[in-house]
C-alpha cells in the first residue's frame, strides 16, 4: 500500500501495464523525455524506451488516427490528449473511425485504444483548459466512457481501460490531481468498468455524480446531515457502459435524485441520467430530478467559482427535491 | 541562391501507347504475373459495368466504379506480399480482388444481405477483408491515411518486415488527415506507401482547385521524404513503383508518396453525373490512354496473350459475375437483432 495522488496512480498504472503487456504504447505530446506536462507519464521513456514511450507532433488526429492504426494491428496505445479542450481535431477519428469500426467490420477488426485526457475546472484554466466533453463521447455507440474520483479509482479504472477491447475515453479530474490522496496497492488491480460506487449511504436523497464533482457531493451530504438530511452518494465511474442498476436501486429507497457534473446544463449526462430515471422509476420520485451543472456559457476564468458546482448549490438542490 | 527548390517531377512511363515498351527499359516483372494483373484489371472493368446496371436498375442502391485507374490499383496491390497492409479509400476494388477478396463476399456487401462480412452494415462499396489484410472502409475522406502510418509503425516497432499502402485520392490531399499522416510517417520514418491516385477530379471539383502544386508528388518534400510521379495508367510503371517503394520500407528507407497520375473516366459513383461539369472531348482523350487496352497490346506484342484468349476471358469472367449476382441476390437481408451486435467485444 502506498499514499498516492491521481497523478502517481496514473503513473503507476501505466508502468505496471507496460511492464506486464508487451503490446502497451504510451504516445502523445510531451509524454516522453518531459514526462507529460502533468508528469503522468514521467519515467515512461527512460524505462521502457523511445518506440514504448514516444513524442508525438503536435496533432490530434495524428496521435488518434495513428493510435488507432496500432491497435489495428494488436498493439495496446494509450494516446493522451493533452487537454480534454484540445480533442475536437481528433473527434473525427474517434467518433467515425475508432468507435465503428468494429461494428462497420461486422467484427472483423477492432481498436481496443485508451484515450487519456484531463478535464474539469477548477484550475483558472478559462475556456480552453476547463472544459468537460463526456457527453459528446457517451453520445457515441461504440465508445466506452471512464471518468475516476481518486486515486485508488483511477489506478484500476485505468488497468482496466487499458486492457478492454474497446475503445475507452478516460478522463482524469485535473483539479484534484494532486489535491486527493488515497491508500493505493502497489500491485496490479482491476476496477471493472460499467460499475458505480456507493461512496455514502444515505435515506432521503441520492446524489449521482462523477470525477471531482464526487468530493464536492460528500461535502454537500456532511453538510445536510447537521440539516437532518441523509444523502446517498454515487460514484457513477463508468458512464458508459452505465450502471443503471444501483442508479434504479438507490432512486427506488430514497425517492429524490440530485445530478451533479460540471459540464453545461444542455444536454449534459444529466439530462440522460434524469430521462432514465423518470423513465424507469416515475412511480417512485418524491419530486423532478435536479441537476446541478456548469451553465450554458464557455467555461470563465475570472468567474471560475460560480461557474463550478459548489456544496451550496447542492444544497440548494437538495432542499428544492426535499420540499418539492 | 536557390530558386526552386522543387526538381520538375518526370512522370515515369514505360508501356508506350502503341503497346511498345520504352526503349532501354525492360520491366522486373515476369510473363504470370503480368497476365495476373491484366485479367484482375479486366475483371474490375466488368464488374463495375455490372454493377452499374444493376444499380441503374434498382437491384443495388449505389456503387462506385473505376474506370480508367485499373492500372492504380490492381498493379499496386500486385507488387505487395501477403502480410502488407491494405488501407483502401473506396475506388480501390481491384487491390482487394487480386489480395483474394471473394467476388462473392464483394457482392454480397452490395446487397447488404446476410452473407456480407461486415453484416449490411454500410452503404455499398464500403467493405473489408481482415483475412487479405484489407481495411475496413469508411466514407470520411482521408480518415484512413494516418491508420496506414499506425499499422506500419507499429510493424516497424515489432521489427516486422512489412509495409502498409494507402489508397486517396487527389481531392484527399486537402484533407488535414493527409497532412497529418504524411507528417507522422515522414518523422517516425515508417513503411508507409502513399498511393494518391490522382484522376482529375474530386466529384466535380478539378485538380487545379484543390491544390496550387504542380504535382501531388512534390508534397512529399516538405514532409521529409520522397516523392514518385508516375503514369497511373501504366500497370508496369505503377509495379515497378510499388514494389520499389516496398523494397525501399521493408529495409528501414521510410515512406514514399507515389502519384499515380490517371483521370477518372466515370462518375464519382452512381450518384453522379459527370456531364454537369466536364466535357466529352476531355473524356475522350483519355479513353484512348486505356490501362487495360495498353496492357493488352503490349501482352500481345510481347506473344503472352491473344485476341482469342482475351475473348475468353471476357466470356469467362461475364459468366462468374452473373452467377455471383445471382447467388447474391437471392440471399436476404441480416436479421433484426443484428443491428444491435458488433458494438463492443463480446456483442
Amino acid at each position: 500500500m502506498a499514499l498516492m495522488n491521481i497523478i502517481q496512480a496514473v503513473n503507476n498504472a501505466l508502468h505496471l501495464e507496460m511492464e506486464s503487456d508487451g503490446r502497451v504504447i504510451v504516445m502523445g505530446e510531451d509524454v516522453g523525455k518531459f514526462g507529460g506536462v502533468f508528469r503522468a507519464t514521467a519515467g515512461l521513456q527512460e524505462k521502457f524506451g523511445e518506440d514504448r514511450c514516444i513524442d508525438t507532433p503536435l496533432a490530434e488526429s495524428g496521435i488518434i488516427g495513428t493510435a488507432i492504426g496500432m491497435a489495428l494491428y494488436g498493439l495496446r496505445p494509450v494516446a493522451e490528449i493533452q487537454f480534454a479542450d484540445f480533442v475536437y481535431p481528433a473527434f473525427d477519428q474517434i467518433v467515425n473511425e475508432a468507435a465503428k469500426y468494429r461494428y462497420r467490420s461486422g467484427g472483423m477488426f477492432s481498436c481496443p485504444l485508451t484515450i487519456r485526457m484531463p478535464y474539469g475546472g477548477g484550475i483558472k484554466g478559462g475556456h480552453y483548459h476547463s472544459q468537460s466533453p463526456e457527453a459528446y463521447f457517451v453520445h457515441t455507440a461504440g465508445l466506452k466512457v471512464v471518468i475516476p474520483s481518486d486515486p485508488y479509482e483511477a489506478k484500476g479504472l485505468l488497468i482496466s481501460s487499458i486492457r478492454d477491447e474497446d475503445p475507452v475515453v478516460f478522463m482524469e479530474p485535473k483539479r484534484i490531481y494532486r489535491s486527493v490522496k488515497s491508500d493505493v496497492p502497489e500491485g496490479e488491480y482491476t476496477i471493472p468498468l460499467g460499475k458505480s460506487r456507493l461512496v455514502k449511504e444515505g435515506r432521503d436523497v441520492t446524489i449521482i455524480t462523477y470525477g471531482a464533482m464526487v468530493h464536492i457531493a460528500v461535502e454537500a451530504a456532511m453538510k445536510s446531515e447537521e440539516e437532518g438530511i441523509d444523502i446517498e452518494v454515487i460514484d457513477l465511474r463508468t458512464l458508459k457502459p452505465l450502471d443503471l442498476e444501483t442508479i434504479m436501486e438507490s432512486v427506488k429507497k430514497t425517492r429524490r435524485a440530485v445530478v451533479v457534473h460540471e459540464a453545461p446544463r444542455t444536454c449534459g449526462f444529466g439530462a440522460e441520467i434524469s430521462a432514465l430515471i423518470h423513465e424507469n422509476a416515475m412511480l417512485f420520485l418524491e419530486a423532478p430530478v435536479a441537476r446541478v451543472t456548469g451553465y450554458d456559457t464557455p467555461f470563465p476564468y475570472a468567474l471560475e467559482h460560480k461557474y463550478l458546482p459548489d456544496a451550496e448549490r447542492i444544497l440548494t438542490a437538495v432542499s428544492d427535491v426535499m420540499n418539492f | 541562391m536557390i530558386y526552386s527548390l522543387f526538381v520538375a517531377f518526370k512522370m515515369v512511363e514505360i508501356i508506350s501507347s502503341d503497346g511498345t515498351l520504352k526503349t532501354g527499359i525492360a520491366p522486373d516483372i515476369s510473363s504470370e504475373q503480368l497476365l495476373k494483373i491484366y485479367e484482375h484489371m479486366v475483371l474490375v472493368r466488368l464488374v463495375d459495368e455490372r454493377m452499374i446496371l444493376l444499380q441503374r436498375q434498382g437491384r443495388i442502391g449505389f456503387y462506385i466504379g473505376s474506370r480508367g485507374e485499373e492500372a492504380t490499383h490492381v498493379a499496386s496491390a500486385a507488387a505487395l506480399e501477403p502480410e502488407d497492409f491494405i488501407v483502401p479509400c473506396y475506388r480501390e476494388l481491384g487491390a482487394a480482388l487480386i489480395r483474394g477478396f471473394p467476388l462473392y463476399r464483394f457482392v454480397c456487401q452490395l446487397f447488404g444481405n446476410r452473407d456480407d462480412l461486415t453484416k449490411g452494415r454500410q452503404m455499398p462499396c464500403h467493405y473489408a477483408f481482415r483475412d487479405g489484410n484489407i481495411y475496413s472502409i469508411s466514407s470520411p475522406i482521408a480518415t484512413q491515411i494516418p491508420h496506414a502510418v499506425g499499422l506500419s509503425w507499429a510493424a516497424k516497432i515489432r521489427g516486422e518486415k512489412r509495409c502498409a499502402i494507402v489508397y486517396f485520392g487527389e481531392g484527399a490531399t486537402s484533407e488535414g488527415d493527409f497532412h497529418v499522416g504524411m507528417n507522422f510517417a515522414g518523422v517516425f520514418k515508417t513503411p508507409t506507401i502513399f498511393l494518391c491516385r490522382n484522376n482529375q477530379y474530386a466529384i466535380s471539383v478539378p485538380y487545379k482547385r484543390q491544390t496550387a502544386s504542380e504535382t501531388i508528388a512534390e508534397k512529399a518534400a516538405a514532409y521529409g521524404f520522397e516523392g514518385v510521379r508516375v503514369d497511373g495508367n501504366d500497370a508496369i510503371a505503377v509495379y515497378k513503383a510499388v514494389r520499389e517503394a516496398r523494397e525501399k520500407a521493408c529495409n528501414g528507407g521510410g515512406p514514399t508518396l507515389i502519384e499515380a497520375y490517371t483521370f477518372r473516366v466515370g462518375a464519382h459513383s452512381t450518384s453522379d453525373d459527370p456531364r454537369a461539369y466536364r466535357s466529352d472531348e476531355e473524356v475522350e482523350e483519355w479513353i484512348k490512354k486505356d490501362p487495360i487496352a495498353t496492357l493488352k497490346k503490349l501482352l500481345i506484342n510481347m506473344d503472352y496473350w491473344s485476341e482469342e484468349k482475351d475473348k475468353l476471358l471476357t466470356e469467362r469472367l461475364n459468366a462468374e459475375i452473373l452467377e455471383t449476382v445471382s447467388r447474391a441476390e437471392s440471399v436476404p437481408q441480416p436479421d433484426y437483432e443484428t443491428m444491435f451486435e458488433d458494438l463492443y467485444a463480446g456483442g
